[in-house]
């Protein structure tokens, strides 16, 4: 596909024009994520600190859970309530869970404390929020398919919130085959996609500075102009 | 009192063996009430959350 009128493609100063949705929609994906900020090689210097690595420890804990929970659907709870291996994957998917959130919850902490929603990167925020918001749904959803008096109790007090929010009649709690395909179809889904789109989101803007990074950083030099002027119009 | 120990231990068992989860161990002061296993989970989150903010991150080899 070549771009219309005379302008060659991949020129610097002016944009390519496509005339087709394919060629627009590429034009438009590498305008925003080239391939070197999609996979870079290299990290601002700020970015050599222990509170950065939590968020890559909840997505390693993440592929942990999903590798395990595909391990489970495929040999299901006479497999993993019974022998002895099933066990153990069982109780490492629940671990793994509970690294997961460990994870997840101190990410957020640096997030915070580091205000990440700073030159632009509020929607980098906002799937954070959704991505930990759909995994306490998961999770909850995971307790209920424990099939023992603990998951009963859990469900038969949670079917009275539900219910009282209106959303009870499509989201039954004591339906242990609905539950069942929540958790290991839908839920997972929305979990790995709404990650994945907050990783893409990372890439685009880069990571956070610190509030107090030094303005002599090479990302912080070669965002500067941008950067200061989005900032400027919040304050 | 070994003999009041083997004895929780066995109910214990009973319970875990009949699907009943144990009742755990709470702690409370005044209207704040939490679950051993919770405060546990919150405390090494706050532990490492600190550690991470001051403990020195290795250099890599060969990097620029």
């Amino acid at each position: 596909m070549t771009p219309d009128g005379d302008t060659a493609a991949g020129t610097v100063d002016e944009e390519p024009r496509f005339s087709t949705w394919t060629g627009t929609a590429r034009g438009w994906m590498l305008r925003r994520l080239p391939p070197d900020k999609l996979l870079p090689e290299d990290q601002p210097s700020y970015v050599a600190s222990w509170i950065y690595v939590f968020g890559m420890g909840a997505i390693a804990a993440l592929v942990y859970i999903i590798v395990s929970g595909c391990i489970l659907a495929l040999n299901g709870p006479a497999w993993y309530h019974v022998s002895g291996l099933g066990h153990f994957i069982n109780s490492t998917h629940l671990w793994s869970v509970e690294l997961f959130f460990m994870f997840m919850v101190i990410h957020l902490w640096g997030k915070y404390w580091m205000a990440a929603w700073r030159g632009g990167r509020v929607l980098t925020w906002i799937t954070g929020v959704i991505a930990f918001v759909v995994s306490i749904v998961t999770a909850f959803t995971g307790y209920l398919l424990q099939t023992n008096f603990d998951s009963q109790w859990i469900a038969f007090q949670a079917k009275d919130a539900l219910n009282a929010v209106g959303v009870g009649a499509w989201f039954n709690v004591t339906n242990l085959g609905q539950i069942l395909m929540w958790h290991i179809t839908l839920l997972p889904l929305a979990v790995a996609g709404v990650v994945a789109l907050h990783v893409v989101l990372v890439r685009m803007h880069g990571v956070v500075p610190p509030l107090d990074a030094a303005a002599t950083d090479a990302q912080l030099q070669q965002d500067l102009p941008q950067r200061a002027s989005v900032e400027g119009e919040h304050l | 009192m070994p003999f009041l120990g083997q004895e929780a231990v066995m109910r214990g068992s009973l319970l875990a063996e009949a699907g009943i989860p144990a009742p755990g161990i709470y702690l409370g002061w005044g209207s704040f009430l939490i679950q051993f296993g919770n405060l546990i989970v919150i405390v090494l989150m706050v532990i490492l959350f600190v550690v991470a903010l001051f403990l020195p991150f290795p250099r890599g080899k060969g990097r620029k």
